[in-house]
C-alpha cells in the first residue's frame, strides 16, 4: 500500500467515509454480468447448499440443496445451475466478429496472419468476496471430471448431461480469474476495494456488508459505525443483521436455523418412504414439501442481503468513467473466452488436475507479463494511481522550460532533442536511464541526459518523430507543455517462447508421452450416498 | 481465565463458533480414521513415514482413560514408555494428554493421535477435515495445522527428555485429510521443525504470568460479573497492542479494536500502515502533519507525508472530482 492509500484511509477515519483510492473505474463492467452468491455448508468439500444467481438483479433464481450431503440432490443444483449458467455464456459464444492472429504455419515454420473468430463479447461473472472467487474454482474442479450416463453408462452415480461442461467453463473462469487485471471473473470486495479506501484495515475489507458502509453509509450514518452494525449487529434470535457475503454461512445462523429445518426436512422424507397408502403418502408429501420450502426461505434470507449489496456495488463502480486501457483488457478476456469456447468445441478434454511443465510456465510468465502492464496501464489511465509511481520514484512530472534541437551522429543525421523538464519530482534516475511518455496513447522513448540543477532534468527524446530530418509536428514537446515521464514501460514484451508441450525437455519431466493420452479419470466416489 | 465470557461482559462479544456441520463431519472423518483400531492410520504411517520398518499388523492401542488432565497425561507417559520399551511393534495411542509448560502453568494438550514406531521414535498423527485436492490443500490451514503439531511435538519431546534412553521424537508430522470430495482418508508428511523451533522460542520469550500479575495493581479482578466499565478499568491494567490479525484469533479483539481506535492509533489499519509512518502514531498526528501543522519538516516521515499530501491533492484536481 503506498503513502497515498494511507493516507486516504486515514483521511476515511476521519471523516467516517471511504475516500476515492482511483479516479477512474480500472475493471471492465458488462453491461449483463451474471451475479452469482453461493453458499457452502460448513465442513464439507464441494457440497453447495444453495445459491442465487442470475443477470436480472430484481429476480435472482434461488437455488437449494434441502440436504447437501445428498448426492442426488446436489446433482440437481449442479444441473439447475447449468440450467442458469450455461445458455449465458452460451449465448456470448455464439456472436462473433472476425480478427486476425499471427500464427505459425506448421509446414513453413513462418509466422502468418490467420482470420479467425473473435467473440464480440464475453460472459463476466460476479460474485460477492474473494472467497466465491474460491469456490467458483472449487465447483469447476468438483464438475468437470464427472462422468454423465452418455460418456460411461457403467458409472455408478452419473452426473446429469450439462454438469461436466459447467465444470470446464467454472474451472476456466476460475483460472482466468488469477490473471492480474482481468474482469471474467471478478469478486465485489476486490472491486471495491481497488476504487476506494475505507477507515479499517484491508482485513477488514473483505466483508462487503462493512466495506459498502465505509462507501456508502445508509441513513447518514458515519461509515465506522454503519460498518461496525454490519459486521456485528445481531436480531433478537441472535442472527447476524447483515450475513457474511459468503460461501461460508455463520455458525450461529447454522445451528440455530439451518439444523433444525434440515432436520425436519430428513424425517418428512424418511416419513414419506415409510408410507403405506397413497392417501398417508399425499400428506406426507405435503409435510415435505414444506420443509423444503423452509430451508428455501432460510437460504434466500441469507443470500439476498449479499445479491443486493453486490448489485448496489455495481451501481456504485459504474458512476465512475471506464479508465482508458481498460477496453484492451476486456479484449484479452475475449481472447481467452474465445480460446475456451474453441477447446470445447474441438472437443478437447477438461482441464488436467495438473498442468504439464509448459502449460504450467506460460500460465505463470502470462500472470507476470500482465501484471506488469496492469501496473502501468492503471497509472497512465488514472492520475491518482500516477501520483503513487511519482511518489514512489517511478515517474515524474513537470513543464518544459526549454527545447534545444540537436542530431544523432550517423550518415542520416536524426532529431535527438534535447528537453529541460522542471519537476517537483524525485525520479531515481542514472545516466541514459530510458524514461517514456504517453504520445498519442503510443510511448515514445527519453534517455536522461543530465541534470541542470535540482529538479531540472535534462531528456533527449530519441524516437516517435517520424523519419525526416525535421521531427513531426506535435512530436516533441514545447516550451510550456505539461509532460509526464515514466521510468517503466507502457508496453510489455513477451518472453521467451517456450517449447509445445510435446517438446518439453527432460529436466521438466520430458515430453508427456502416453500417459497423457489417457483421459484423466472421475473422481473416487464414496460408497455410501452420503459424504 | 474465559476470554470469551470477559469480552461478552464488556460489551464486544466475540464471533467465534463451530457450526455443528462441520463439527459432526470432522468427528465423523476421524472416526473413519481410526476404525479398525487404527489399521488405515497406521499404514498412511508406514506408507508415508516409515517405509522401512515392517508393515504395521495387530498394532497395540492402549486405553488412556483415567481422571482428570494430570491423570490422563501421567497414562499418557506410561503408555508411551510401555511402548518404546517394546521394539518391533507398532503403537497407537488414540487422544494421549500432553502437559506443556506455558508461561509458567501447565497447559493440556490432546493431540489427535500419537503413534510409536517399532524402531521406538514417535510420531504427532493431526486428523484435519478439510480435503487434500489433487494433492494439495489450503496452505493457511496446513500452516495452522503445522503449528498445532509443532505444540504437540514440544511437548512430546518434554516426555522424552525424562525417558532413558530418550526415544526421538520424529520432526515430520502426519497430516491426515480427507481426499479431493469424498471422506476418504489420505495423508501427507509435513515438516515441522521450523514450527517447532519459532513455537519453541517464542514459548521461551513468554512473560511469566506471574511478571503479568505482579505489574497489575492490588485487586483487580477480571470476573465478568462486575460493571462494565470497572470491567474495563482491568482490563485496561494489562497492556495490549491491537492489531487486525489479532481478529481471527483472540476473544477480545473486538473489545481491544474498539479501543484502539478510539485512542486514533494506526495500527488499526494495519501493522505495515504503522510501519511506514516513522514516529507518527495516531491518526490525527498524522494528518496534522500531512498538512503541515505539525511536525519536523525534516523528519523524512514527515517529508514524505507532506510530498504524499501534495501529489494525491494534485491528482484530484486534475481529474475533477475530488473527494467523493
Amino acid at each position: 500500500m503506498s503513502l497515498i492509500t494511507t493516507l486516504a484511509r486515514l483521511e476515511a477515519v476521519r471523516t467516517g467515509r471511504a475516500q476515492s483510492a482511483a479516479t477512474v473505474r480500472h475493471r471492465h463492467l458488462s453491461d449483463r454480468p451474471l451475479v452469482f452468491v453461493p453458499l457452502t455448508t460448513a465442513g464439507e468439500a464441494g457440497a453447495p447448499l444453495g445459491a442465487l444467481a442470475g443477470t436480472d438483479r430484481d429476480a435472482p433464481h434461488l437455488l437449494v440443496v434441502p440436504q447437501p450431503r445428498d448426492r442426488d440432490l446436489r446433482f440437481a443444483f449442479l444441473a439447475e445451475l447449468a440450467d442458469v449458467v450455461l445458455p449465458h455464456i452460451e449465448a456470448y459464444a455464439d456472436a462473433v466478429e472476425a480478427a486476425e492472429r499471427t500464427e505459425t504455419d506448421p509446414e513453413t515454420g513462418k509466422r502468418v496472419k490467420v482470420e479467425v473468430d473473435l467473440c464480440a463479447d464475453a460472459a463476466q461473472l460476479i460474485v460477492p468476496s474473494r472467497a466465491g472467487v474460491d469456490f467458483v474454482r472449487l465447483l469447476g474442479r468438483s464438475m468437470r471430471f464427472r462422468r454423465t450416463a452418455e460418456q460411461d453408462p457403467e458409472a455408478p452415480h452419473p452426473a446429469p448431461p450439462r454438469v461436466p461442461l459447467l465444470g470446464r467453463w467454472l474451472t476456466h473462469y476460475g483460472e482466468r480469474a488469477r490473471v492480474p487485471g482481468s474482469s471474467l471473473l471478478l469478486a465485489m470486495t476486490d472491486l471495491l476495494g481497488r476504487h476506494w479506501a475505507t477507515g479499517q484495515s484491508t482485513l477488514e475489507d473483505q466483508h462487503l456488508g462493512a466495506l459498502l458502509a465505509w462507501i456508502d453509509p445508509p441513513g447518514g450514518a458515519s461509515g465506522a459505525e454503519a460498518a461496525l452494525r454490519a459486521e456485528l449487529a445481531r436480531d433478537a434470535d441472535g442472527q447476524l443483521l447483515c450475513p457474511p457475503a459468503g460461501p461460508a454461512t455463520d455458525p450461529a445462523f447454522d445451528n440455530k436455523l439451518l439444523a433444525p429445518a434440515i432436520e425436519r426436512y430428513d424425517r418428512a422424507r424418511t416419513a414419506l418412504a415409510a408410507a403405506e397408502d397413497g392417501q398417508a403418502a399425499d400428506e406426507r408429501l405435503g409435510a415435505l414439501t414444506a420443509a423444503e420450502r423452509e430451508i428455501r426461505a432460510l437460504v434466500e434470507s441469507r443470500t439476498r442481503p449479499t445479491w443486493d449489496a453486490v448489485w448496489r456495488g455495481l451501481d456504485l463502480l459504474r458512476e465512475l468513467p471506464a479508465g482508458a486501457h481498460v477496453e484492451d483488457r476486456w479484449t484479452r478476456d475475449r481472447w481467452s473466452f474465445t480460446g475456451h469456447r474453441d477447446r470445447i468445441l474441438s472437443g478437447e478434454p477438461p482441464q488436467p488436475r495438473r498442468d504439464d511443465a509448459v502449460t504450467a510456465a506460460n500460465k505463470l510468465a502470462t500472470r507476470e507479463r500482465e501484471q506488469a502492464r496492469l501496473e502501468a496501464q492503471e497509472a497512465l489511465d488514472d492520475p491518482l494511481v500516477m501520483a503513487g509511481r511519482r511518489l514512489a520514484g517511478e515517474a515524474f512530472a513537470g513543464e518544459v522550460t526549454d527545447v534545444v534541437m540537436t542530431y544523432s551522429e550517423g550518415k542520416r543525421p536524426s532529431p535527438r532533442p534535447l528537453v529541460t523538464v522542471r519537476t517537483e519530482d524525485r525520479p531515481h534516475l542514472g545516466d541514459r536511464v530510458k524514461v517514456y511518455r504517453s504520445l498519442g496513447g503510443r510511448p515514445q522513448a527519453a534517455e536522461f541526459a543530465g541534470q541542470e540543477a535540482e529538479g531540472v532534468l535534462v531528456l533527449r527524446i530519441v524516437d516517435k518523430m517520424g523519419r525526416g530530418k525535421e521531427p513531426e509536428a506535435g512530436s516533441v514537446p514545447e516550451k510550456g507543455d505539461l509532460v509526464c515521464f515514466t521510468l517503466f514501460e507502457h508496453e510489455q514484451r513477451g518472453g521467451a517462447r517456450l517449447p509445445d508441450p510435446e517438446q518439453t525437455p527432460w529436466t521438466h519431466g520430458g515430453p508427456p508421452g502416453e500417459a497423457a493420452a489417457v483421459p484423466e479419470a472421475a473422481d473416487a466416489q464414496t460408497e455410501e450416498d452420503i459424504l | 481465565m474465559d476470554k470469551a465470557s470477559l469480552a461478552s461482559a464488556l460489551g464486544s462479544p466475540a464471533v467465534f463458533g463451530q457450526s455443528q456441520f462441520a463439527f459432526m463431519r470432522g468427528n465423523a472423518f476421524e472416526a473413519r480414521v481410526k476404525a479398525d483400531g487404527g489399521a488405515e492410520l497406521l499404514r498412511l504411517v508406514h506408507d508415508k513415514l516409515d517405509r522401512s520398518a515392517e508393515p504395521p499388523a495387530g498394532a497395540q492401542v492402549p486405553a488412556l482413560s483415567a481422571t482428570g488432565p494430570e491423570g490422563r497425561a501421567a497414562r499418557t507417559s506410561l503408555a508411551l514408555r510401555e511402548a518404546t520399551e517394546a521394539p518391533g511393534t507398532w503403537t497407537l495411542l488414540d487422544h494421549p494428554m500432553l502437559a506443556l509448560d506455558v508461561a509458567g502453568s501447565p497447559a493440556f494438550l490432546e493431540p489427535d493421535a500419537v503413534v510409536v514406531h517399532p524402531d521406538g521414535s514417535w510420531t504427532v498423527v493431526e486428523i484435519k477435515s478439510f480435503p487434500m485436492l489433487d494433492g494439495s490443500a489450503d496452505p493457511a490451514k496446513v500452516g495452522a495445522a503445522a503449528r498445532q503439531a509443532a505444540v504437540y511435538v514440544l511437548a512430546l519431546e518434554q516426555v522424552a527428555a525424562r525417558l532413558s534412553p530418550s526415544p526421538r521424537v520424529r520432526h515430520r508430522i502426519l497430516l491426515v485429510c480427507p481426499k479431493d470430495f469424498s471422506n476418504l482418508p489420505t495423508a501427507s508428511a509435513v515438516d515441522v521443525r521450523k514450527q517447532r523451533a519459532v513455537t519453541d522460542r517464542q514459548l521461551a520469550r513468554l512473560t511469566r504470568i506471574e511478571d503479568i500479575a505482579d505489574a497489575l495493581p492490588e485487586g483487580v479482578c477480571f470476573s465478568p460479573d462486575l460493571p462494565a466499565d470497572e470491567l474495563t478499568a482491568a482490563v485496561e491494567a494489562v497492556p495490549a497492542t491491537y492489531a487486525p490479525e489479532c481478529l481471527s484469533a483472540c476473544e477480545l479483539a473486538f473489545h481491544c479494536r474498539a479501543r484502539s481506535r478510539e485512542a486514533g492509533a494506526v495500527t488499526s489499519l494495519g501493522r505495515p500502515v504503522r510501519a511506514e509512518l516513522g514516529g507518527l502514531s495516531t491518526v490525527e498526528d498524522v494528518l496534522a502533519a500531512a498538512r503541515g501543522e505539525a511536525g519536523d519538516p525534516a523528519d523524512p516521515a514527515v517529508a514524505a507525508l507532506r510530498r504524499a499530501a501534495a501529489l494525491r491533492a494534485e491528482a484530484l484536481a486534475t481529474a475533477g472530482g475530488g473527494a467523493l
